[in-house]
């Protein structure tokens, strides 16, 4: 999915006059990288780890993909604003423990109290970001260190989900793709569409670029603050959900921890600058897809997770370098 | 003492300097002109060791440098004051001076008292009156144009690079800096002065050196040179020519005998407007003249919801405009071009395009998508009637020159199809040639029909542009200009009247 | 001692209405008022709080939490900011543990050299190679925990601190009845302060981070200077673990887990700009007391579930900051 959608990036379609010939520079690294690397690592794996090419791994590494996905999607357009969201690991762990304490009123009223608390949480990210002007790390991160505590109160200890639903949800399938893997490909396509066809989109991208130019636009910031603050709320509960569907438990303290940097870095190695006015739904796909591989490549070869922590710091930077080298020639 | 031979820089096969030669002697100010792009701020930063030029010697002193930092340039003794003051607004004045050289005490700490002392001293010395412990950002752009000037006096340059430096300063202000730049060439420090406002080059240089494309046109005495014939080195023109066509190219009055469709009443700001009333009718251009701080901008923005009013009311088409709503104001039919391109214009990431649709998104969507067909037909009607050059609409706005830019943001205006249109500087830091397109669009507009209100800091535009001309002074209106009584010589008067009752006001 | 390490600033005629400096206070000193309405409130409530026994145990908990602090003080300053920090705590506790079993001396220089070069090279990173301190220091998070796993194989081993060890001493003795750690914070946050207003290092800090663009024109050592900030922020999150490993006895692999946005959380209620270019070290220790004093208040109301200091701690953050922005549309006008 994720190459289909990569073919139709706006900066292919024109045929530009002023634009070298296509060729690998800096810049095609830096829009394409992530696929090329995604490819890479796939083609690696199916040469040395054995039994990779297999429905079990494969169906495996989709489903646990997924809630970093959903998060990263959410991520990529709070990033596109010019903002961050360090809220989003304690919003799944809300998410979550809230489940157990509203099963009994149904399924679907469970998860719906549990994604509507994220998009309550969301709205206040928005409100401080876009209506009182602080600054949108501080903001998260306060409601990230409240948003913990809370969870921890809601839910307690572990608590496991017994609901057939809720079980249904997180390991059932159709056609043997999971539901978990449906959803998360809805979600990406849905956020695609938000960002390159909607009215919203468009704004969205205008006020990361300048925030100021936009307002004198006519452009209603505020509102296309909060939306998307909400928008990333949701889809971290959604997530939380999810992950807890999956699990068959609520864990609030560890549920959802140091998600927000996992989600972060996915964006970031899909080619959405930090620094805001762009957002590329499909590469934030690939970078959470090509984290996952990197993870499972390692356990696969039963590298230790200090190895892995450390191949990931410096795949993060090397990542965000490749990103910045266009920038830097530019001036 | 501060020499160039055969200077070349490119940017990816983009020429921004070819073989210049540029000498500046001890004791001399010297003016570098030439259009936006024709290489002067690339010249001034090869001199101050941002760029290291691709060809070419840079010689100080007789002998052959090479900055590989700016910081390099300031130890030899070039220091260069920009447009933006680039000093630190949140530190003290004389933190400011002194920053990397404070005084130590035995200890080897700052020693503060020593350092505010210097600093009031210095400051004296160059006739202005500050405190020095207050910070920087308090005070007023003027003043801290100075400070910057006192700290390259301070760190004993030898070369001072002034680009740009009066661009946002009242007359008073610039006044006091040119007394200041005198004052140091006597003392026998060479001066490289840069500006965008013609006059000003022969009230301060002695030489003069014009580029255009890159090169090297022109070099000789600031006196020997009339304005004619400078106007003519830049654009690469005949005298003849530009004689003929005039400086600006407005044309003639515009019919004005309908009922005003933007009248704003009492308009009120706190701390910047006290009640200034407008009224424009359509097909007319009002020119909203007045020194820097006097109301200009604020009064636009205010009318464009875009600064909270206190008081006051706006119409359009007889219809009152809701105050301090951007919005409502777009839906009546009101556009501001505002003054600063870069930070409230143009959202430069984004393409020419998208740059354009900007303000009419929700025109141009149903049901929260946008029509994309009929957006690239509405930009491609106007790159075409703009003439804005373009690769193509999806080039980055980044990419433009600052004329096409501010093109492209007219365009982006022109498309909520307003009835009137607030200019702030719209020629503002574009080159020659845009400047003579954005001139004869606006008689263009007005002729069919558009209010138009300009403001502009050059006296021929609002002169020979505006059909009436208003002059603000403090926050009111002190003045008005009506079409038979507008000239050159009577809105100097009027502003110089203003002027001269204003007292030490820096805003 | 507030004034004491500000720079003196006559103000004549800055111009500022009585207002606007009241607000300006306020926005500098609101954790200040916190802490002390906290404070004086608590010692009303619990008559356990106002006790000696237990306010110098809160200034003890507080100071781990205080010296890591005070280098991201100077980093946040200069406009960046370092979440390497809680990795890099529980990596010095980790490596003071580990070299307590090899001597003091060990034990003392180990850490600070591994968490220093950590900072240095993160430092490098950001100011050579111009990347954004947020995902270089993110990075540096997961590269320090990782580099703690490595050497206590994944976490299994806790080092202990050999008994007799006189690095024990550092952080459970004490002098005049107040433990060792409270005086090296005082020692510390004072040198902090010089060092702020008092050199033109402070200085410079502070242009960077207000004007890095100016600060660069201007010939100041940008690069030299951050690099400096982010190195003494990594060397003083480690020496902060090092404290610890002394006063726990041990090298806790699981600790420093969400540390570095407590510290962030105090170095801001203290009043310094994330922005950079403002603030005060002083601030940031007020901050980090209010954090402890919080989650004390907490253990004494023994009713009330621990999780509620989170929750307190985040809300009055978020509080602040409202106010904070308040305070400044109120001095603006």
């Amino acid at each position: 999915m994720s190459e289909r959608l990569a073919m139709r990036t706006p900066a292919e379609t024109p045929p530009k006059r002023r634009t070298r010939p296509r060729r690998i520079d800096a810049d095609w690294i830096r829009r394409n990288g992530v696929y090329v690397a995604l490819v890479l690592l796939l083609a690696i794996n199916v040469v040395f780890t054995d039994n990779f090419v297999s429905e079990g791994t494969l169906r495996l590494q989709l489903i646990q993909v997924v809630p970093v996905l959903i998060v990263a999607i959410g991520m990529a357009l709070v990033i596109g604003t010019e903002g961050i969201d360090l809220s989003v690991g304690a919003v799944m762990a809300i998410a979550a423990a809230l489940i157990p304490l509203y099963i009994g009123y149904g399924t679907l009223v469970a998860v719906l109290v549990a994604v509507l608390a994220g998009a309550i949480s969301g709205l206040l990210a928005g409100t401080l970001v876009g209506r009182v002007g602080v600054q949108p790390i501080i903001a998260t991160l306060g409601i990230m260190v409240a948003g913990r505590g809370l969870a921890n109160l809601f839910g307690g200890e572990i608590k496991s989900i017994r609901d057939p639903g809720i079980v249904e949800l997180g390991s059932g399938s159709v056609l043997g793709i999971p539901y978990v893997v449906l959803i998360a490909a809805a979600v990406a396509a849905g956020a695609w569409f938000l960002v390159r066809r909607s009215t919203y989109g468009r704004r969205l991208v205008a006020i990361g670029g300048n925030k100021r130019a936009a307002e004198l636009a006519g452009l209603p910031v505020r509102r296309v603050l909060v939306t998307t603050y909400v928008l990333c709320g949701l889809l971290a509960a959604l997530a939380g959900v999810l992950l807890a569907a999956r699990s068959q438990a609520s864990d609030p303290t560890k549920l959802g921890l140091l998600m927000e940097l996992s989600a972060i870095t996915a964006v970031v190695l899909g080619g959405t600058p930090l620094s805001g006015g762009q957002v590329r739904i499909a590469g934030t796909v690939a970078g959470a897809l090509l984290l996952q591989l990197i993870t499972a490549t390692l356990i696969f070869h039963d590298i230790p997770d200090s190895t892995a922590q450390i191949a990931q710091a410096v795949i993060v930077v090397a990542a965000v370098y490749v990103q910045l080298g266009r920038k830097k020639a530019r001036r | 003492m501060l020499e160039t031979e055969g200077v070349t820089k490119s940017f990816g096969g983009v020429h921004a300097l070819r073989g210049v030669d540029f000498s500046l002697a001890q004791g001399e100010i010297h003016a570098l002109v030439g259009e936006n792009g024709a290489g002067k701020s690339t010249l001034i930063k090869v001199l101050t060791g941002v760029y290291r030029p691709d060809e070419g010697t840079i010689r100080f002193d007789g002998r052959e440098v090479s900055f590989h930092r700016p910081a390099d340039a300031q130890r030899a003794g070039i220091s260069t004051i920009y447009q933006e003051v680039n000093l630190v607004p949140l530190l003290s004045v004389a933190r400011n001076i002194f920053l990397g050289r404070e005084p130590r005490t035995r200890l080897g700490l700052v020693d503060v008292a020593a350092m505010n002392r210097r600093a009031a001293e210095l400051v004296g010395s160059l006739g202005i009156d500050i405190d020095v412990t207050a910070d920087l950002g308090t005070l007023g752009l003027g003043i801290q144009q100075m400070v910057a000037l006192a700290r390259a006096v301070s760190v004993d340059s030898r070369v001072v690079i002034m680009d740009e430096p009066t661009s946002s300063l009242e007359a008073k202000e610039v006044a006091t800096l040119f007394d200041v730049a005198r004052t140091l060439a006597a003392r026998g420090v060479g001066l490289v002065f840069v500006s965008h406002r013609l006059d000003e080059l022969w009230q301060l240089c002695d030489r003069v050196t014009v580029l255009r494309d890159g090169r090297r046109v022109h070099s000789g005495s600031m006196a020997e040179l009339d304005r004619l014939g400078l106007i003519a080195h830049m654009l690469g023109r005949e005298v003849a020519e530009v004689a003929r066509e005039g400086a600006t190219e407005f044309g003639d009055t515009h019919r004005r005998d309908q009922e005003p469709v933007l009248t704003a009443h009492g308009l009120q700001v706190r701390n910047r407007l006290h009640g200034v009333d407008l009224a424009v009718r359509p097909g007319e251009v009002l020119g909203l003249g007045g020194l820097l701080g006097s109301g200009r901008s604020e009064t636009v923005k205010a009318v464009y919801g875009a600064l909270p009013v206190r008081s006051g009311s706006v119409h359009v088409g007889g219809r009152p405009v809701r105050p301090n709503s951007v919005p409502h104001a777009l839906r009546a039919g009101v556009a501001l071009l505002s003054e600063d391109r870069k930070a409230e214009g143009i959202i430069a990431d984004l393409s020419v395009r998208d740059n354009i649709a900007l303000a009419v998104l929700p025109r141009f969507s149903r049901g929260g998508l946008v029509a994309e067909k009929r957006i690239d037909a509405l930009v491609e009607t106007f790159v075409r009637r703009l003439r804005i050059k373009a690769a193509s609409p999806q080039q980055k706005v980044r990419e433009l020159s600052g004329g096409n830019q501010q093109k492209v943001l007219i365009a982006r205006w022109l498309c909520t199809e307003p009835k009137v249109f607030l200019l702030d500087e719209p020629t503002r830091g574009i080159d020659v040639g845009a400047k003579a397109e954005v001139q004869a669009l606006i008689d263009e507009l007005a002729e069919q029909g558009l209010a138009v209100v300009l403001i502009s800091s050059e006296m021929d535009e609002l002169v020979e542009g505006a059909d009436r001309v208003v002059v603000l002074r403090d926050g009111a209106v002190s003045g008005e200009l009506s079409e038979d009584r507008k000239t050159s010589a009577a809105l100097l008067a009027a502003l110089a009247g203003a002027a001269a009752e204003e007292e030490g006001g820096d805003e | 001692m507030t004034t004491a390490l500000e720079s003196p600033r006559p103000r004549g005629r800055s111009g500022a209405s009585g207002r606007a400096r009241l607000a300006r206070l306020a926005q500098r000193q609101g954790a200040l008022v916190i802490l002390a309405l906290v404070v004086l409130v608590a010692t009303f409530t619990f008559d356990s709080f106002g006790t000696a026994g237990n306010l110098e145990n809160i200034a003890l908990q507080a100071s781990f939490l205080a010296v890591v602090a005070l280098g991201m003080t100077f980093v946040i300053m200069s406009g960046g900011i370092d979440l390497s920090v809680g990795s890099v705590f529980a990596l010095g506790g980790v490596l003071a543990a580990w070299g307590a079993g090899h001597g003091t001396w060990v034990a003392l220089l180990l850490p600070l050299g591994v968490c220093g070069l950590i900072g240095l090279v993160q430092g490098l990173v950001i100011a050579r190679g111009g990347l954004p301190p947020f995902i270089v220091t993110l990075a540096g998070l997961l590269f320090a925990r990782g580099l703690l796993l490595l050497i206590s194989d994944e976490g299994a081993t806790t080092y202990k601190v050999p008994p007799g060890s006189a690095f024990r001493e550092l952080a459970q003795g004490s002098f005049l009845g107040i433990g060792y750690p409270v005086w090296i914070v005082a020692v510390a946050f004072a040198a902090g302060g010089l060092v702020l207003h008092r050199t033109s290092y402070g200085s410079t800090v502070l242009a960077i981070g207000g004007q890095e663009d100016a600060a660069d024109l201007m010939g100041l050592a940008v690069l030299r200077t951050k690099v400096i900030a982010y190195t003494a922020s990594g060397m003083l999150a480690g020496f902060g673990g090092l404290l610890m490993a002394s006063y726990t006895s041990s090298g806790v692999t699981i600790l420093g887990v969400g540390t570095e946005l407590e510290v962030i959380a105090a170095v801001v209620l203290g009043g310094t700009l994330l922005t950079g270019g403002a603030g005060t070290v002083l601030g940031s220790l007020v901050g980090v007391l209010l954090l402890q004093v919080i989650r004390n208040v907490i253990n004494q109301i023994g009713s009330l579930d621990s999780n509620w200091q989170a929750v307190i701690s985040g809300t009055i953050l978020l509080v602040v900051v409202t106010l904070q922005r308040w305070l400044a549309t109120v001095q603006r006008e």
